[in-house]
């Protein structure tokens, strides 16, 4: 039982990562590679603009001079040393191993919440808990906090992440209780525990924030990112029904 | 295991094994596909962060 949940759950994130990989490429990437060149002066990741390369390559001479070191110095002077994956090649493989290291989480949490519910484990029924998987921590998430690009200003980022983490599982246990319970004050609790994270409020800045990106590209990044959680979960859904059922033990 | 229960139902491709290997199973693969998703979308060391930047992003999970 173990080995068939871990296969089935690493073979669907694999299959869906790797996919979900391909759509960021043509969608949500180049939208944050753009915003990226927006983002100057920030001193932040990947930072492309004009200024922050030519401030970069002033700080990389100076350094040659000094030392005689070559132009590796380039990101340390930008990020403290920090490593990052270079721009092109290397940056879309670990962009793509991150992708099936979240599709095979979802993957595995959709298999747990199938086996702990008893439900038969198809394609249809897995793609149904996907949905409901990305109303969770894809559609009711964006409510309070947009997806967002680089070079937006945001709230604290611990904050933000513990209203996410809470309002993924306020929603992923309310529609529990609206789907699949009988009664009635059970279904109501459920609205109530659905609506909570919001009535509460995600956290944000005070006033509006001046951003650096521009009006349509945060849009068109809103929408591309909730497509690409959808199809996340959508395809890791098909791909846990599809590898369950071609992974049964043989029967006698 | 206990294939002498369920030969009846693998077939048509539902649970296999009996309530307890379906909980163990089940606890298991929470808590790794939590923790999967956990390291790629919000743990803060910041070689993660970077190597899983544009999947954050793209996903909609906070990042920076």
């Amino acid at each position: 039982m173990i080995s068939r949940v871990l296969a089935a759950g690493l073979l669907a994130g694999l299959l869906a990562g790797l996919a979900i990989a391909v759509l960021q490429a043509f969608t949500t990437t180049p939208l944050i590679l753009e915003a990226e060149s927006f983002e100057g002066g920030h001193g932040h990741d990947h930072a492309q603009s004009l200024t922050a390369a030519s401030a970069l390559l002033q700080h990389a001479v100076l350094k040659t001079a000094a030392n005689g070191a070559a132009l590796i110095e380039i990101h340390s002077a930008e990020d403290a040393g920090m490593w990052m994956p270079e721009d092109g090649l290397e940056r879309t493989v670990f962009t793509s191993i991150a992708n099936v290291g979240t599709a095979i989480g979802f993957a595995l949490v959709l298999l747990a919440g199938m086996l702990l519910a008893g439900d038969r484990i198809t394609e249809t029924t897995a793609i149904g808990w996907a949905a409901a998987g990305f109303v969770a921590t894809g559609l009711s998430p964006s409510l309070g906090l947009s997806p967002e690009l680089p070079g937006m200003p945001a709230a604290d980022l611990v904050s933000r992440q513990a209203w996410w983490l809470a309002t993924a599982l306020c929603t992923a246990a309310a529609l529990w209780l609206i789907l699949r319970s009988e009664h009635g004050w059970a279904k109501a609790l459920g609205v109530l525990v659905l609506l909570a994270p919001h009535i509460w409020g995600a956290p944000h800045l005070e006033g509006h924030a001046e951003s650096a990106v521009p009006a349509h590209l945060a849009a068109q990044f809103t929408g591309a990112s909730l497509a690409v959680h959808a199809s996340l979960w959508a395809l890791s859904g098909f791909f846990v029904g599809f590898w369950w059922r071609r992974l049964a033990p043989a029967s006698a | 295991m206990n294939t002498h229960l369920d030969n009846s139902i693998a077939n048509r491709g539902t649970l296999t094994s009996e309530r307890s290997g379906v909980l163990a199973a089940a606890g298991l693969a929470l808590a790794l596909g939590l923790s999967l998703v956990f390291t790629t979308g919000f743990a803060h060391p910041s070689a993660l962060h970077n190597a899983a930047h544009d999947t954050r992003h793209a996903l909609g999970f906070p990042c920076h």
